[in-house]
């Protein structure tokens, strides 16, 4: 049997079997190792799809045997593989330092537990990002959602519970929204497969159930993606959760959100029936400019940094859709690659809050204070990361950002270029705030604070120099990105 | 007259879902208390299953098991399925809303949402 | 890269000698004698690269060197041209000296944490490399950036509120202005032109209407927040509160000539002398660049602190350069590429001189100035020629660069120009001469020892080379001025 040729079909199979191996494992103690092991295996699976579409071009994988519009297809295109490469590389290098990030608040026997629903949340994010079938989407997003819900309210602040019945319920909603579009969709098609729909759509765009379907599925992914004005859930979200899950949902869920905006716009409706009949863009274009500068906004006043943090990315989310709406070729580069960029800063920095609240116990700005002599590496990480949020040369952040104002520009929109530009500077604003107090404030306390312990550390160094790496070796972030734009585009 | 009647009853289907969808979020919208938000959940889940099972009855279709009859016309079985996937996810998703509901009991004392959101204030 | 030849890599060597200096000073960061040598060994070595470098350019042009950058289609370059060149030079002579100077003022000054001083000092001087030998203006952009970041520290070296206030003013306004304005020019540049290359005649003729050339002009001018063009001068002022060899080098020098010089580059080799002739938005932006050198000059006549006076005379200096780039004239350009170099060795003459007065007799204002000639004899006198060099006063090298700033303005027949530089230079007598004039020929104030009280040492050796910097300029200034003109012909220019 040929491991190489069913490698779509593993990427999902080994976490999702993983998850329940790891829930009744003998020995609570081996859940950690075994669970760092799956991601690991997942991760090189990922690497190994780039590879072969970079190399052959897309993936069709057939589920069964069975051929499509029957049977469900896994789908592997530049696009996916890129995501699929993000989502298991946050996993695999959040998920060694599961064990410190929560392990005071947490028996060995619900840290068991944690670490399945940490692996359900992986596979359902994968299986969203790889499938090629409409309603396998929605199973994967209810998968995903369910255990980052549960994930979420294993935080140990009692908001956290009430921040995870408030993501269910809006979450479920945006989730049973997408439901009736895809719903939509196959009342007027008869087919579930994306490729599929795609080609049926064609004719029938002018009937009111397509254009309904659009809306639907819009906004459904809206919510996931935590759009503004469909964000409210995610600010409390990411503030009470452990740190470990912020880190890995920051980097990974929203993205996924916006992913499958790009793809049912894209591969399902296409795109310029959307951008042009439709005049979506009229509608991300402003929504992302607002979310930019109400999240840059709030993020100033915030003394929770965790909370500053999931604002910001509210913000970024918020560039994300500007650039998919702006409909050219270099403003979907600029989301591409920011989907993946964002993921390795608020990953970064998310990680940084998890080593400042083991040591500090809280991560509100009065703990950073003096935290520059205190924790230099945590602190260093901090500055790189937030430098890169701020979208200096020489950081993936400005990659980014060149090319949504390079697509900002092409698309003869001055004002989004400019609009763009003033919101990064309210960045400024947040990272430096931080970075003042903690190298020009005394430390609050005179007690003495160790670094953040290696396993914490290392991850947290790992992310900050990839925000680095990539933003100075470019080729395979923004060749990746671009290979896959013409694939979206349709063109040769 | 007749045609209004006539352009309701060809969707009815439609007009029922859509019905329960609004009832659905209204509830959810409104009410404060948790355990009617989760109820106005499953109301707004209930109507999208019903609008995905009506699409699929076919007009003098029979139910979709095979039989012996080679003329037989049958309805439409991929919406059945695809709606009993969904409805095991919002069983799911009800039973972890219904453990949120009771940690937050067990943290707030209370299961109305002003209350909650009240005893946060500093 | 195989086919460049080897002079080609000697921008890279010259940008990677102070960075590499980096590891071995926090390696010897508790053995101070060795750390201040492996800056001043870095220093020298770097001198000896740009000389080389130099001598290598007056044989022929150097292929530039080009590596793949962050955006895919806009590799970044390094060429070597005069005006960089020149700008090379000065910055890494300067360097060692002021290197000598801080080993002096640092330890009598008993300064803390010196090896993060010195650490930031040679990132930032590598930035300044990159600057000077940037063949586009990606390059340009992220060694200006890498600038900005790596001077914050030695801005707010002192950790004080103020110095704390300073930083965030000397942050937001440059990075502000870098992230607000000059990357979105750098960004319509590109999809005007297709590409940032610095080239002979701009690339920007023909492609671009006259409305957006002006806009794009406007954006740069402003963008650059380093040249200080008002009102986005304030930082400079609030960046005085760090020690004085920053102030010295980074402000008289690095960071403000880092600014005039892309402010002259972009000018002369994006923009090109026929399209700024021809915009309205050029005339404009002169008239900006007057205000900024009267109004600066006139604002240092009532600041009674040394160090104020001398930054606001700097921000009318850079304005200087500024006019000459939209002057748009041969001339001026020469007499801009000219004041690089004398404004530096002046100025960091007179920064020089404030910080001996402040480390040796701790005085910080111009009132207390009275009769310190006497006491500090060689300071003050070496403060006479610094000022004598800006004002633009024979033997000093800064005569030539006014003169031919002057020319540049009565070839393009810009009357008023000629006003405003002659109307500053009398300016520049006004808030320069009065200084050592009080200190020579007023009495001091009773009560104050009138014993010999030199600065240190090493500071008063540093001070001895930058006038006779000033000098050597005056009486030998051919071989800057030609390789200057070569950057105006085709061979000659990136």
């Amino acid at each position: 049997m040929n491991l190489l040729a069913h490698l779509p079909a593993l990427q999902i199979v080994v976490p999702l079997v993983g998850a329940p191996i790891c829930a009744l494992l003998f020995n609570p103690r081996l859940a950690q190792p075994f669970a760092v092991l799956v991601s690991l295996v997942t991760f090189a699976i990922s690497i190994a799809l780039l590879n072969q579409v970079l190399a052959e071009g897309e993936v069709v994988y057939r589920m069964g045997g069975w051929e499509p519009p029957w049977g469900i297809v896994y789908v592997v295109d530049p696009l996916n593989a890129l995501l699929l490469c993000l989502v298991s590389g946050m996993a695999a290098i959040v998920m060694p330092a599961v064990r410190l990030g929560i392990g005071s608040e947490t028996t060995e026997r619900s840290r068991r537990l944690f670490l399945t629903l940490a692996l359900l949340a992986l596979t359902g994010m994968l299986g969203i990002v790889i499938t090629g079938d409409a309603f396998n989407l929605y199973v994967f997003l209810e998968i995903s959602s369910l255990s980052s819900y549960a994930l979420i309210a294993t935080g140990t602040d009692r908001r956290a519970a009430a921040a995870a019945f408030n993501y269910l319920v809006q979450g479920t909603v945006g989730a049973t929204f997408i439901l009736i579009g895809i719903g939509l969709l196959y009342m007027m098609t008869g087919t579930l497969n994306m490729a599929d729909l795609g080609e049926r759509v064609v004719d029938l765009r002018h009937t009111a159930p397509i254009q309904a379907a659009l809306a639907f599925i819009l906004v459904g992914a809206a919510v996931k993606a935590a759009l503004f004005p469909a964000h409210a859930w995610m600010p409390n979200a990411y503030t009470y959760a452990p740190s470990m899950v912020s880190a890995f949902f920051g980097a990974t869920a929203t993205k996924v959100g916006a992913y499958i905006m790009i793809r049912f716009i894209f591969t399902v409706f296409g795109a310029e029936w959307v951008f042009g009949d439709m005049m979506v863009g009229w509608v991300l274009v402003p929504l992302g400019i607002a979310a930019a500068f109400a999240g840059s906004l709030v993020a100033i006043w915030q003394t929770d940094l965790k909370r500053m943090l999931a604002y910001s990315s509210v913000a970024q989310v918020g560039y994300i859709s500007a650039a998919i709406g702006l409909g050219n070729k270099d403003g979907l580069i600029a989301a591409i690659v920011h989907v993946f960029n964002h993921g390795l800063m608020k990953g970064a920095l998310f990680m940084v809050m998890a080593c400042v609240i083991l040591r500090m116990g809280r991560a509100d700005i009065s703990s950073f204070r003096g935290l520059g002599r205190r924790m230099p590496v945590t602190m260093g990480c901090f500055v790189v990361a937030g430098l890169s949020m701020i979208g200096v040369p020489l950081t993936v952040g400005f990659v980014s950002k060149w090319y949504l104002i390079l697509g900002a520009v092409e698309a003869g929109m001055w004002p989004v270029a400019v609009l763009v530009v003033m919101s990064s500077l309210l960045a400024v604003v947040y990272i430096w705030r931080v970075v003042e107090v903690a190298y020009f404030a005394p430390p609050p306390d005179t007690a003495r604070v160790r670094e953040a312990p290696a396993l914490l550390l290392v991850p947290t160094l790992l992310l900050t120099v990839l925000c680095v790496a990539f933003g100075v070796a470019t080729d395979t972030t923004v060749g990746v990105a671009s290979y896959a734009v013409s694939f979206l585009m349709g063109e040769p | 007259m007749t045609e209004a009647l006539v352009f309701f009853m060809a969707h009815a289907n439609t007009w029922a879902a859509t019905a329960l969808l609004c009832v659905g979020l209204w509830v959810i919208m409104v009410r404060g208390n948790l355990f009617k938000k989760v109820i106005g959940l499953n109301i707004f889940q209930t109507g999208v299953f019903l609008f995905y099972i009506s699409m699929g009855y076919v007009r003098g279709g029979t139910a979709p098991i095979v039989v012996d009859d080679p003329d037989a016309v049958y309805s439409n079985p991929l919406p059945h399925v695809l709606i009993l996937t969904a409805i095991v996810v919002s069983v799911a998703t009800t039973s972890l809303a219904l453990a949120l509901i009771v940690r937050i009991r067990e943290s707030y004392g209370t299961t109305e949402e002003d209350d909650v959101i009240a005893a946060d204030e500093p | 890269m195989m086919t460049a030849l080897p002079a080609s890599w000697l921008p890279l060597i010259a940008i990677a000698v102070p960075l590499l200096c980096v590891p071995l000073i926090l390696f010897a960061r508790r053995f101070p004698d060795v750390r201040e040598t492996i800056t001043l060994g870095g220093a020298s070595l770097l001198i000896v690269i740009v000389a080389l470098l130099a001598w290598t350019l007056t044989l022929g042009p150097v292929v530039p060197l080009e590596v793949s950058g962050p955006i895919a289609n806009l590799p970044l370059t390094l060429s070597v041209e005069p005006l960089g060149m020149i700008f090379a030079l000065v910055a890494s002579f300067l360097w060692l000296v002021t290197t000598i100077y801080a080993v002096g003022y640092m330890r009598g000054h008993h300064e803390k944490n010196q090896t993060r001083f010195y650490v930031f000092f040679a990132i930032a001087i590598a930035a300044t490399m990159g600057i000077a030998f940037a063949g586009d203006l990606m390059t340009l952009f992220i060694f200006y950036e890498v600038l900005t970041l790596s001077t914050f520290p030695l801005v707010t070296h002192a950790g004080t509120d103020e110095a704390r206030r300073a930083g965030r003013l000397y942050l937001g306004i440059l990075m502000g202005s870098s992230i607000g304005l000059f990357l979105v020019a750098i960004v319509v540049t590109y999809t005007v032109a297709g590409t940032l290359e610095f080239q002979h005649g701009g690339i920007l003729a023909g492609k671009v209407e006259p409305a957006l050339a002006g806009l794009l002009l406007a954006l740069y001018v402003f963008g650059i927040g380093k040249v200080a063009v008002m009102p986005l001068h304030r930082w400079l002022p609030a960046a005085m509160v760090a020690p004085t060899p920053v102030s010295a080098l980074l402000h008289a020098v690095a960071v403000v000539k880092a600014g005039a010089f892309s402010v002259l580059k972009i000018a002369t080799f994006i923009f090109g002398f026929d399209l700024l002739g021809s915009l309205t938005a050029t005339g404009l932006l002169q008239a900006v660049a007057a205000f900024t050198v009267i109004a600066a000059s006139l604002v240092a006549l009532t600041k009674d602190n040394l160090k104020a006076r001398l930054a606001y005379s700097t921000i009318s200096q850079l304005s200087y350069i500024v006019l000459a780039a939209l002057i748009a004239d041969p001339a001026a350009f020469l007499g801009g590429g000219l004041h690089i170099a004398t404004h530096a060795f002046g100025k960091i003459t007179l920064f020089f001189c404030a910080g001996a007065i402040l480390v040796a007799a701790h005085k910080t204002d111009i009132s207390q100035l009275d009769g310190m000639g006497r006491v500090m004899p060689f300071t003050f006198g070496a403060f006479l020629i610094g000022s004598l060099s800006l004002i633009g006063l024979p033997p000093f090298g800064g005569l030539w660069s006014k003169w031919l700033l002057i020319e540049g303005a009565l070839d393009t027949q810009q009357w008023i120009l000629v006003a405003v530089f002659a109307t500053s230079t009398l300016l520049n007598i006004a808030y320069l001469l009065p200084i050592p004039f009080r200190a020579f020929f007023r009495p001091l104030p009773e009560g104050a020892s009138s014993r010999l009280h030199e600065a240190p040492m090493a500071c008063l050796v540093a001070i001895a080379i930058t006038s006779a910097g000033c000098v050597v300029l005056f009486f030998a200034p051919d071989p800057l001025i030609d390789l200057l003109a070569r950057a105006l012909t085709r061979q000659g220019s990136p």
